[in-house]
């Protein structure tokens, strides 16, 4: 797919596939085209470049059929304010050609996914952002869908929340839906996605399982290092002791195969602290995607 | 199809707007009492105080009396106003504010469905609106013959008309603020120059001239005649005007609104 705006290609050659039943996740910064790529795939806009078809339908030609099988979970709350949680979910319902009794009879299983089932006649504002979030959720599954997007669907939660809405993704996919994900979570997306694409300046610039993308694109142990003077200790023995080493503001991050060595050596230094742990996908993402603050 | 073809394809019509219409029914029924005070206690206070107040000290204007005058106006003014909130402010809070419209364009309903949904929907306050004006008018004897009912399609079709402008504007709008500007240089101006208080031939020439351009005076043209068991003369020409401003702002409206949000 590529799609222009002006000057500048914000989908510059993107190429997707996902597989029926897995929980696939699209990363990258703001501004590297999540969004657009999401329109495109809904048949929201039309790409001036390419083809794209959801669970075999040609979105171009037939957006509507193909958005029939789709739930999508946006990223801002767009549950109506006016409704009840129930309203909320007859009304989308209804926008899909279903029958009120169709919807209703679906409606029970729903709130109970959505952990809101004491909850069907209360109003939308007396909900929690988490409560909002599941309805949402729910709601993008009124039509029984196959394919379930989800645009940064845990961003704004607090951890308990987020644990929540994990586990009901966790059950969509062992139900055999197939999840189309972005975030900028990494835990998020190390924990949920079977497969995931890293997208930067409208390019993929990397897709794999999150566990080969570490291991391909990144030492496995990872040493951050912060304290006064870290530069200057850097510069004398972090990129001795370290294969590979990054600074980003107050912390320096060292990338190694053996840690040994650089732990030893900071043990008994009192002006730096360090942490040793595993590399992990937000490694990768920096490394794919660079330090520098995108606006 | 390239972007400038599908921005400026015509409507496509169908009945998929339903859904998002009874959407939006669904939230007035929930609000009924405040809307409908809102719709109708207005106009309603205007027609009474200027009918029975201004109309003492006026015996008679072209021949009926001032409240029967004023009456034609206010069923045509009263749904000019209804119209432009609900497709201005009520529009803009789905489109913009509430982000309704995204809720709905990820489902197989598209944009020509909510365009045409919203256009609908105002009319249809609107209509509600200027019935119940003529009711009240009705009621109060200010209809003359079963000519009234012509004010049914008339009402329908001025609702139409304004939901489409009032669209036009919601889709230029970056805030509610902008909506000011059309008050003030459209809506007023309409409201004082079409006929609803006073009649035209009372304006300056170059006045005249500028209301006869302005869809609010054709269908007070209409409306008054109608009311007092009189065929309206040149009704074929008036009628056409406010069609051709219906079909103009609907069509603009819905290339607006697809070139906001179909980037």
């Amino acid at each position: 797919m590529r799609k222009r705006y002006g000057e500048s290609e914000v989908v510059a050659g993107v190429d997707l596939q996902l597989r029926s039943g897995e929980c696939f996740g699209l990363l990258g910064p703001n501004g590297a085209g999540k969004t657009t790529t999401l329109r495109l795939c809904l048949g929201l806009t039309a790409p001036d470049a390419g083809s794209i078809r959801l669970i075999g339908i040609d979105v171009i030609a037939d957006p509507r059929q193909a958005r029939a099988r789709v739930g999508v979970v946006p990223q801002m709350d767009n549950l109506d304010p006016d409704f009840t949680v129930e309203e909320n979910l007859v009304v989308y319902g209804r926008y899909f050609g279903l029958a009120d009794r169709e919807i209703r009879a679906r409606i029970p299983e729903l709130l109970e996914f959505a952990g809101l089932a004491t909850r069907a006649q209360a109003r939308i504002n007396t909900l929690s952002g988490g409560m909002k979030r599941r309805l949402t959720l729910a709601r993008a599954l009124v039509n029984d869908p196959d394919l379930i997007f989800l645009d940064e669907p845990t961003t704004g939660l607090d951890p308990q929340a987020r644990h929540l809405i994990w586990g009901r993704l966790k059950q969509l996919v062992a139900d055999g839906k197939t999840l189309f994900l972005t975030t900028h979570f990494m835990d998020e997306a190390e924990r949920l996605c079977d497969r995931l694409s890293v997208l930067d300046h409208g390019r993929i610039v990397a897709s794999g399982a999150p566990r080969a993308l570490i291991a391909q694109h990144i030492e496995p142990q990872v040493v951050e290092v912060y304290g006064d003077g870290v530069a200057a200790w850097a510069e004398r023995h972090g990129r001795s002791l370290a294969e590979r080493c990054e600074h980003s503001g107050e912390t320096v991050f060292c990338y190694t195969h053996d840690a040994a060595p650089l732990v030893a050596h900071l043990e008994p230094r009192h002006d730096l602290r360090y942490l040793h742990r595993h590399a992990n996908l937000e490694d990768v993402f920096m490394k794919l995607t660079g330090r520098e603050l995108r606006d | 199809m390239s972007r400038a073809a599908r921005t400026y394809a015509l409507p496509r019509l169908s009945l998929r707007f339903l859904p998002v219409w009874r959407r939006n029914f669904l939230v007035w029924r929930k609000l009924t009492i405040p809307s409908i005070l809102g719709n109708l206690a207005d106009p309603l206070l205007y027609m009474l105080g200027f009918g029975y107040g201004l109309g003492a000290l006026l015996p008679e204007m072209q021949g009926i009396s001032y409240i029967a005058f004023i009456a034609a106006g206010t069923v045509c003014s009263s749904t000019m106003m209804t119209a432009s909130f609900e497709a201005m402010y009520s529009s803009f809070s789905r489109m913009h504010v509430q982000r309704t419209w995204d809720a709905i364009l990820n489902t197989p309903i598209d944009l020509d469905d909510v365009v045409i949904a919203e256009v609908v929907w105002a009319a249809s306050k609107a209509t509600l609106s200027g019935m119940a004006v003529l009711l009240v008018a009705t009621l109060l004897g200010l209809t003359q013959s079963w000519l009234a009912l012509g004010l049914v399609p008339l009402v329908m079709v001025l609702g139409l008309t304004f939901a489409s402008l009032g669209l036009i504007m919601t889709a230029l709008s970056p805030s509610y603020d902008f909506f000011m500007y059309y008050f003030t240089l459209a809506l007023t101006p309409m409201m004082l120059l079409c006929g609803v208080f006073f009649p035209i031939e009372q304006l300056p020439d170059a006045l005249q001239a500028a209301a006869q351009a302005l869809p609010l005076t054709h269908a007070v043209a209409l409306a008054r005649p109608l009311m007092n068991d009189t065929m309206p003369s040149a009704w074929l020409l008036h009628s056409v005007v406010l069609t051709l401003y219906c079909l103009a702002g609907f069509y603009l409206a819905m290339v607006l609104t697809r070139r906001r949000l179909l980037k």
